[in-house]
């Protein structure tokens, strides 16, 4: 069974937002809302000041504690790879899983449930990439299976530095930054 | 140095969360009134004293029943997608809170008007005859209403238990992610109810009881709220940060004045003068110790919204 994941390099993002207003197209996602943003994080002393651009999202976590906070189940793991996924017409829109989402990826839709990323699971599921992955012009995201050792993302995984967001939260999140 | 940007400014989510506003304090506030109630009630049931006219086990279900209906329309209030309310019951998700509590609700009410059907008021026998009959037929089986007193303090103690686990469980919000805050909410709950139970009560030996028992709570809800900064505190980072929300942070003055001074040690000292006859029993240390309650629950809901994992 595959176990969808991705793998951003932050030495190839420019953070032109290609992937933003992919996502918001793609998805109609309505306005004053995004699914996928990005995160500048400057660090170091002057003068080795380093910056550390990111595309950020849902982190699709194999341990998501908006799926185990959810009271009806709307938010759940989808059987394809693993993808978290919200059922709208399950959604009471408590927003538990908001509460509990350590990287805020969530929102009210303004029809009343809960939104947020969701790997273009129509897309995947007709075998194409992400909408954000598929139109970025530095070709910075890697979009796959992590289960299986050919695949692109597992190769740069296995030879390349990176790092998850806030490891700490355990959550397992499933999008990693290749530094 | 060290600096995070962002492009996202999600409404209701950026730049710190603000999902949760007035209906959820107030549920939570509500929920544990009730829960006190509950076990108010299911002691005296237990004790046997709804032989006793004035009992306040006699009226205060029906303040239960009051209060319930306007804590879960509160929380109605607050759901976005309203229509699939229904959602709730067609399932039981065993890791959700939130779950758990809309099960325990729905136990609740029954519970409740069971109780009721105890000493059921006379208008209510002369509409229904058929309560007359149900109410002589338990009224008979003595241990039965034993059973419900002691269903009155389990189911109570959950109630007031899941209001605080619901937000204890969210652990990406280090305020509340202490596991004492159960605690702390049932306490707190338990003595807002004898609270107002005392100040409605009619008979002395119920007021005299209580004043001492809400005494006894609110001493060790200064204890609980101790201890909870203390587990804050001596935590990782983002706790301590979190403690300092309610410590000297945009939350302290409410916390100390209010929740603290006002609802909690002011009162406390009124009633201990109040059990030791040195001065009347009055409505104000009641009151207090409710307002503080229901502020309690919104510093805490708040300055919880406002913590979070750097
Ligand atoms: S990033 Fe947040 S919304 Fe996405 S799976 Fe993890 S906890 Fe859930
Ligand atoms: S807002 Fe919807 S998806 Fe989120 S926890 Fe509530 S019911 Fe589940």
């Amino acid at each position: 069974m595959a176990r969808y994941g991705m793998a951003i390099d932050t030495k190839l993002c420019v953070g032109c937002m290609d992937c933003v207003v992919a996502c918001k197209t793609e998805n109609n996602v309505p306005e004053g809302y995004n699914r996928d943003w990005i995160t500048e994080e400057a660090f170091g002393k002057f003068p080795n000041i380093n910056l550390e651009i990111r595309s950020e999202r849902c982190n699709h976590c194999e341990n998501a504690p908006c799926v185990s906070s959810c009271p009806t189940g709307a938010s759940h793991y989808h059987d394809i790879g693993g993808v978290v996924l919200v059922e709208y017409n399950e959604c009471i829109g408590c927003k538990a899983c908001i509460a509990s989402c350590p990287y805020d990826a969530r929102f009210i839709h303004p029809d009343g449930y809960a939104d947020k990323c969701t790997f273009c699971i129509h897309r995947v599921e007709e075998g194409k990439d992400p909408a954000c992955v598929s139109v970025c012009p530095t070709n910075c995201m890697i979009f796959g299976d992590l289960d299986d050792p050919n695949s692109e993302i597992s190769k740069q995984l296995n030879s390349r530095k990176h790092h998850s967001l806030k490891p700490v939260a355990g959550t397992n999140p499933k999008i990693f930054y290749l530094t | 140095m060290h600096e995070i940007t962002t492009t996202r400014n999600n409404h209701l989510i950026d730049p710190s969360l603000e999902i949760w506003g007035w209906e959820i304090p107030v549920y939570l506030f509500l929920g544990g009134m009730v829960a006190g109630m509950m076990i108010i009630t299911g002691y005296f049931l237990f004790k046997q004293r709804q032989t006793e006219e004035t009992c306040s086990c006699r009226y205060v279900p029906w303040v239960s029943l009051v209060l319930l209906s306007l804590g879960m329309f509160a929380l109605f209030l607050d759901l976005e997608h309203k229509l699939f309310t229904w959602r709730l019951y067609t399932t039981f998700q065993v890791t959700s809170p939130m779950s758990w509590g809309a099960w325990i609700l729905i136990i609740v009410y029954p519970a409740i008007l069971v109780t009721i059907l105890i000493t059921p008021p006379k208008w209510l026998v002369e509409k229904f005859p058929v309560v007359k009959k149900y109410s002589e037929w338990l009224n008979e089986r003595k241990i039965w209403i034993k059973n419900i007193g002691v269903a009155n303090m389990i189911l109570g103690a959950m109630l007031g238990m899941y209001t605080g686990i619901l937000l204890s469980s969210l652990g990406a919000r280090p305020l509340w992610n202490t596991s004492i805050l159960w605690l702390l909410f049932l306490v707190s709950g338990l003595s807002g109810a004898a609270a107002f139970v005392h100040m409605v009560a009619k008979n002395v030996y119920e007021r005299e009881l209580l004043a001492k028992a809400d005494n006894g709570f609110l001493t060790f809800e200064l204890f609980v709220i101790a201890l909870m900064i203390i587990g804050l505190l001596t935590s990782t980072q983002v706790h301590q940060e979190a403690a300092m929300l309610i410590l000297t942070g945009p939350y302290a003055a409410t916390f100390w004045v209010f929740v603290v001074g006002i609802g909690i040690i002011i009162p406390l000292i009124i009633q201990l003068m109040a059990v030791n006859h040195k001065v009347n029993h009055t409505p104000w240390a009641p009151i207090m110790v409710i307002v503080g309650g229901l502020i309690l629950r919104f510093v805490i809901v708040e300055a919880g919204q406002v913590s979070s994992w750097f």
